[in-house]
């Protein structure tokens, strides 16, 4: 497969994920046993998208603000979030935390 | 009609305004991958162009890595795929509100379906149940982030290389996930479905093809509907 066919059938292939439910499933009500898992999946797939992403140091489990400042000050986003929901907060205090264990290690 | 055009411009206004404060942080990440996409084997061109073809950032930047990586073409397909499964859960939630859109918006509206649509769009269905207002709610939240995303992508190739990487400027993503998920916790059932999913996503991190995210996330909604049922 070329590179261009390669991104070619990515791109459909994505385009028929977002459509799936919502082009087959479009003309009929989902049953109650469908629509109660589906208020989970936000927060479910939200904190699967961070927890690895701020926890993860080369793969393994890094808490240190030495050597991962990410999970620090993703624990500060956190507790910002919550109680500003304030989004230019929350990324600037997010990054200079960052910034600024990574200038005293 | 004139009442609809209202609706049309006050639904396409809020949706643009729900999303302009994303906007700080899909710029860098838009600009980090345009950066990634000038250096990538594919060539910058048709890099850039997986922003128009695909337009899933987290899918797009492990396209180029596993192409320049040597990956076998079925490889390469199947783990953006598998990334991008998460959009099936996105149209399963939203189905039940697009069955009230015209024919031509169910099938154009799911190619600006993204996290942050979603995200941002599941949240006002729930306050506002007028179908066209929700339709056009949509439209502007996608492509609030779809414009820009095309933008950035070609200024960050333009850019090239010279943003350094010590300025963590990619952090912005999974701060942004934060601040998307925080209105999602509305009681003890979520919180569950939260710490669940965070957990085994770390744990099955390792797990082949990116499949990780995929088995964190049902392990959270298997969890929510768990704690759902026994105290609703």
């Amino acid at each position: 497969m070329t590179n261009v066919g390669i991104i070619l059938v990515i791109g459909i292939g994505t385009y028929l994920l977002r459509l799936s439910f919502i082009g087959i499933v479009g003309d009929r009500v989902m049953p109650e046993w469908a629509l109660v898992p589906l208020r989970f999946v936000a927060p479910a797939v939200l904190a699967a998208l961070i927890a690895p992403a701020v926890l993860l140091n080369d793969g393994a489990l890094d808490v240190s603000p030495a050597s991962n400042p990410r999970a620090i000050a993703a624990l500060v986003a956190l507790l910002l979030a919550w109680k500003t929901k304030s989004v230019p907060v929350v990324i600037a205090a997010g990054l200079i935390t960052v910034w600024a264990f990574q200038a005293l290690f | 009609m004139t009442q609809g055009r209202s609706i049309r411009s006050r639904a396409l206004t809020d949706g643009v305004r729900a999303f302009a404060p994303l906007l700080i942080a899909v710029i860098p990440f838009g600009l980090v991958f345009g950066i990634v996409a000038a250096g990538s084997e594919v060539g910058p061109w048709l890099g850039g162009a997986t922003s128009f073809i695909i337009f899933a950032g987290a899918a797009q930047l492990a396209t180029l890595q596993l192409i320049d990586a040597g990956a076998a073409g079925a490889v390469v397909v199947a783990t953006a795929l598998v990334i991008n499964a998460r959009h099936l859960m996105y149209s399963a939630a939203l189905a039940p509100a697009f069955r009230e859109f015209p024919r031509w918006a169910r099938f154009a509206l799911p190619y600006l379906l993204t996290d942050q649509a979603f995200a941002l769009s599941i949240v006002r269905f729930g306050q506002v149940e007028d179908p066209a207002y929700r339709r056009w709610f949509f439209t502007g939240a996608g492509l609030s982030l779809w414009v820009p995303w095309q933008i950035f992508t070609v200024t960050g190739i333009v850019l090239g290389a010279q943003i350094p990487a010590s300025w963590s400027l990619d952090f912005a993503i999974p701060l942004m996930f934060v601040i998307l998920l925080i209105p999602t916790i509305k009681g003890r059932p979520e919180l569950i479905a939260a710490i669940v999913g965070a957990t085994v996503a770390v744990v099955a991190a390792g797990a082949p093809y990116g499949l990780g995210l995929i088995i964190g996330a049902v392990s959270g909604v298997v969890a929510g509907v768990i704690a759902y049922r026994a105290a609703p």
